[in-house]
């Protein structure tokens, strides 16, 4: 469903995305009261697997509150398959074993029909195995290392092709400096290191050498960037133009950029590139001393589209405060969750197997213009900005991938997993399919 | 008359210089600019900077402030304020076409942004500007700016500059491919070079010294000078890695010095103390806020303010949490571990539901921001100034614990209650007003924090287990050994992390300290005499 008309509201988008359901919808929500039928019968349960106390629910909190903002504006148009959706919002606080708990809690006490949640890999990779046992779904909104394939898993944020391997592009090419060196910065885990290793490996098949490579990880919350900032000045200074690739995950951001402002280091000397900051973690910073740096995302709030548009008018509506952000990981439960609505109106049952089965090749229009596909490997067609930070906090869009990059589940830069695919489609319907063998390697998933 | 004759030499100089495409059409330029290839922006700059048009300078600057916009039809604008003006004639316009978008930029434009008016400052009238540009053309040192460098270089009077312009001229020199018959000019420079120093010219010398195409004496030069240059630095990092240190273990003792009183002194596992350090930051942010409504020329000393503002409020905090729960607890520290984490827990979700999860920006005054060189050193000023402020809070309660009736109060308590009660010390207001001045100086810890770190509600979590390890380490009860335990474990930190890591340092000073409370139990300077037995 190919959507090319320019001024198409955001409820026209949804509209579209529902046309088989023909509920005959009119106009825009604000000034229209419920004009479709109340929806009746037993509510379809949607379960809310986000941290919102500890140290995530910094993020979470928000893809809580954008995932409410979905379900309500579904039910003002009628619900689906002529029942209500019901919210059930727990709080895993932060905690990885919880995740799990609370994980088995909504699929098998609340019988939730999917789960939408999860923002760091330990958390996914804490449910998946109750996922999977339970035959559940969970959409899973945030971009991240890849290599995992999971019948139950749908992954609406970034594969490292989707976000990594580009932004990398973007710092060797001549508008992004044309790097010779580069220091990896991230935070010490799973997705900065398995990004890193696939940095890496392409990094040096593109020429660059071992001894221009800096790898250097840090605790969580890190809040002392003193040595490693000049670290990253002394390796800066070696006559090459240098560019900093930053898995620095969450709070911790904020005092390395104050430490590179501080120690004098400016987006034209160093550039950084990074995964993890988007418009929510600039929100706590003074911007004018980061102006350049920059972030490699499939959505900005800055895009200037009338989906984007309003996308923005609802979210400032629905919390009722016209400063809220809006970031890339909201845009990917838009679109996660349209297409879930849209995978149960053609299933007409939201029975999980043949749910799934109905999601590959769902296509939705996303906020930016483009149209994400669901792929056989439960990964998404997206578009790939790099972003410049500007001093009002938001970002500038200075290049984009000329087309749409579909998601790869596994890398081709990781040697052993280089022939994997995934593929749920009959008949291979195998997570990690290897190529030249034509062997399923079963249920393993790093 | 003499600066736009030189103007008109450093324009042909520039352009015998740079043989960029797109010379001939000036009027092309402007049009350029608004080019969604940065590639041709970047020409477009170039060749508006080596015009005589008038109208260039003003259009480049725009560029630069993100005033200048451009219409779907292609030509472009200068916003000043509500008005605007055509960039290529500079005719004030009436209205102007729909649509029009400010041009973007991206760093590479900013960098040629920034070296053509490095190259225009070359010749200001101000000697401090004319340095500053040299500077920013030593970064550069980029070769097609060498015609420029030695025009200025020749008509240069400042001394100051005149040194400065010879290194950038030595950088740039050397910045160029190697040519035979260079090999003098390149030898002289490379010594230059070695004589200034310093890792960006270690940076070009390194290069130089790798370089096949480089003739051997050369080579051996630079090789040489960058040993010389590698043994500077080292020296120097060494003092720059103390100062690390210093730095990290002077924050360490802000978080440290209201639990030693708490915890060191009172002998209560106050869980929430973490929290009254994340309170204080939160207060800086309200204190900034409200003066930037009430009396915004006050804003840079809002800090100032918020420091007297914070120790009262986490104090008066403080005091009510003391009536309120722990003075039924004294004696029961299980008790007092569970009741005071089930508040520091109330205390976050409280913050979280008023002021939202997200991290609030505490601004960084100007007079806080970047850094001062001390030879070969960087010394981050905000960091400077809470060393500083670490070394006061200590002295002051120094102070108060020796000089003052509350102090002398404090001590007698701790060291003998019913003794102290039986003298007519009234023990529960002295119990109310220590635990209330550990609170403070935790709000103090705040203040400072919110100028490094990321103010949230998680904010105290993040310091609580290592003020506990600084507290327990230096020896409870003893203020010399916090101060002890907090410069020995920032030192350690700091002098471990270069070479294994981050991570690793962390885990190596957790087993450091965990071998040495098994060997010490009562930490580096434990509280002796009879009082601490019982």
């Amino acid at each position: 469903m190919p959507v090319t008309l320019p001024h198409l509201s955001r409820r026209a988008f949804g509209r579209l995305a529902l046309a088989s359901s023909a509920a005959a919808v009119g106009g825009m929500w604000r000034t229209a009261p419920a004009r479709a039928a109340a929806p009746t019968g037993e509510p379809i349960k949607v379960g809310i697997l986000h941290s919102l106390s500890g140290t995530m629910a910094i993020s979470e909190t928000t893809l809580k509150d954008v995932m409410l903002m979905l379900i309500a504006e579904q039910n003002r148009k009628g619900g689906l398959l002529g029942r209500p959706l019901e919210a059930v919002v727990v709080d895993p606080a932060s905690n990885w074993p919880l995740f799990a708990e609370k994980a088995r809690q909504l699929l098998s006490v609340d019988k939730a029909s999917a789960v939408f949640g999860c923002w760091t890999s330990v958390s996914r990779k804490s449910v998946l195995p109750v996922f999977e046992e339970l035959n559940g779904i969970l959409f899973y909104p945030v971009q991240y290392e890849g290599q995992e394939c999971s019948r139950n898993i749908f992954y609406t944020g970034a594969a490292p092709n989707q976000q990594a391997i580009p932004a990398v592009d973007y710092l060797l090419s001549e508008d992004g400096g044309g790097a010779k060196r580069f220091a990896l910065v991230g935070t010490d885990y799973v997705y900065p290191r398995t990004t890193n290793q696939i940095l890496a490996n392409y990094l040096k098949a593109k020429g660059i050498a071992e001894a221009d490579i800096m790898v250097n990880y840090t605790p969580f919350g890190q809040s002392d960037w003193q040595t490693i900032v000049s670290q990253i000045k002394a390796f800066g200074s070696a006559g090459k133009k240098t560019a900093v690739v930053s898995t620095i995950n969450g709070d911790a951001n904020v005092p390395f950029y104050k430490e590179l402002g501080n120690q004098g280091i400016s987006a034209t000397d160093i550039p950084v590139m990074a995964f993890s900051v988007g418009e929510e973690e600039l929100a706590g910073m003074d911007t004018a001393p980061l102006v350049g740096q920059l972030a490699a995302w499939n959505y900005f709030e800055s895009i200037d589209t009338p989906a984007n548009t309003a996308f923005i008018k609802q979210w400032h509506e629905f919390t009722k405060n016209p400063k809220r952000t809006t970031n890339d990981p909201m845009e990917a439960h838009y679109i996660g969750f349209n297409m879930w609505v849209q995978a149960v109106t053609k299933a007409g049952t939201t029975d999980h197997d043949k749910v799934i089965d109905a999601m590959i090749g769902i296509r939705q229009p996303n906020l930016t213009g483009g149209v994400a596909e669901m792929l056989p490997d439960h990964h998404l067609t997206k578009p790939v900005y790099i972003g410049e930070i500007q001093d009002d906090g938001q970002f500038s869009v200075v290049w984009k991938t000329p087309a749409l990059v579909p998601g790869q589940a596994w890398s081709p830069w990781v040697p052993e997993t280089k022939d994997l695919i995934g593929d749920w489609r009959k008949p291979i319907a195998c997570g990690n399919y290897n190529t030249v063998t034509k062997a399923c390697l079963g249920h393993r998933h790093a | 008359m003499r600066k736009a004759r030189t103007t008109c030499l450093l324009a042909a100089l520039w352009l015998g210089a740079m043989l960029l495409p797109g010379h001939s059409a000036r009027a092309d330029a402007f049009a350029d600019l608004a080019s969604p290839q940065f590639g041709v922006v970047t020409a477009a700059i170039s060749t508006l900077a080596t015009s005589d048009d008038p109208q260039a300078g003003a259009a480049l600057q725009a560029l630069g402030e993100r005033s200048l916009f451009a219409a779907p039809d292609g030509s472009v604008y200068i916003r000043h304020g509500e008005n605007y003006v055509e960039a290529r004639t500079g005719q004030p316009q009436v209205s102007v076409p729909e649509g029009l978008k400010p041009i973007r930029l991206n760093n590479r434009i900013r960098t040629a942004l920034a070296g053509v008016q490095a190259g225009r400052d070359l010749l200001a009238p101000q000697p401090a500007t004319r340095l500053r540009a040299a500077d920013a053309l030593y970064a550069r040192h980029d070769p097609a700016m060498l015609p420029v460098v030695e025009h200025a270089l020749a008509v240069e009077k400042d001394a100051a500059v005149r040194t400065r312009l010879a290194e950038v001229r030595a950088a740039t020199i050397l910045g160029q491919p190697p040519a035979p018959d260079a090999l003098a000019s390149r030898l002289e420079a490379v010594r230059a070079l070695g004589a200034v120093g310093g890792a960006q010219a270690r940076g070009i010398l390194a290069g130089v010294a790798g370089s096949d195409a480089e003739a051997p004496a050369v080579r051996r030069e630079a090789q040489a000078a960058v040993s010389r240059i590698d043994w500077h630095l080292r020296a120097w990092g060494v003092a720059q890695n103390a100062f690390y240190g210093l730095s990290y273990g002077s924050v360490l003792l802000l978080a440290a010095t209201g639990l030693a009183i708490t915890f060191g002194v009172m002998g209560v596992i106050n869980m929430a103390h973490g929290e009254m350090m994340m309170i204080g930051a939160y207060v800086t942010w309200m204190v900034q806020q409200a003066i930037r409504a009430s009396v915004p020329a006050l804003e840079p000393v809002a800090i100032l303010v918020a420091i007297p503002v914070a120790f009262v409020v986490c104090g008066a905090l403080g005091i009510l949490i003391e009536r309120g729960l722990i003075r039924f607890l004294y004696g029961r520290p299980l008790e007092t571990l569970l009741a005071t984490w089930g508040l520091s827990l109330i205390l976050q979700q409280a913050v979280r539901s008023i002021f939202g999860p997200t991290n609030i920006a505490v601004q960084t005054p100007g007079w806080l921001s970047g850094s001062v060189a001390v030879g070969g050193m960087d010394i981050t000023l905000n960091r400077l100034a809470i060393l500083v402020f670490a070394g006061l809070v200590l002295g002051g309660l120094m102070l108060v614990l020796r000089r003052t009736p509350l102090g002398l109060q404090m001590r007698a308590v701790t060291q003998n209650r019913r003794m102290a009660a039986l003298m007519g010390i009234r023990t529960p207001r002295v119990d109310a007003l220590a635990f209330g001045l550990g609170a403070g100086l935790a709000g103090l810890a705040g203040v400072a924090v919110s100028q490094i770190d990321n103010v949230s509600p998680n904010l105290g979590q993040s310091y609580i287990i290592d003020s506990f390890m600084v507290v327990v380490f230096g020896g409870v009860g003893n203020l010399w050994g916090t101060l002890a335990a907090a410069l020995a474990l920032g030192m350690g930190g700091k002098v471990l992390e270069p070479t294994i890591g981050a991570v690793s340092a962390k885990i190596a000073i957790l087993v450091l300290v965990i071998l040495y409370i098994q060997r010490h139990p009562r930490g580096m300077f434990p509280v002796r005499g009879r009082g601490v037995e019982s």
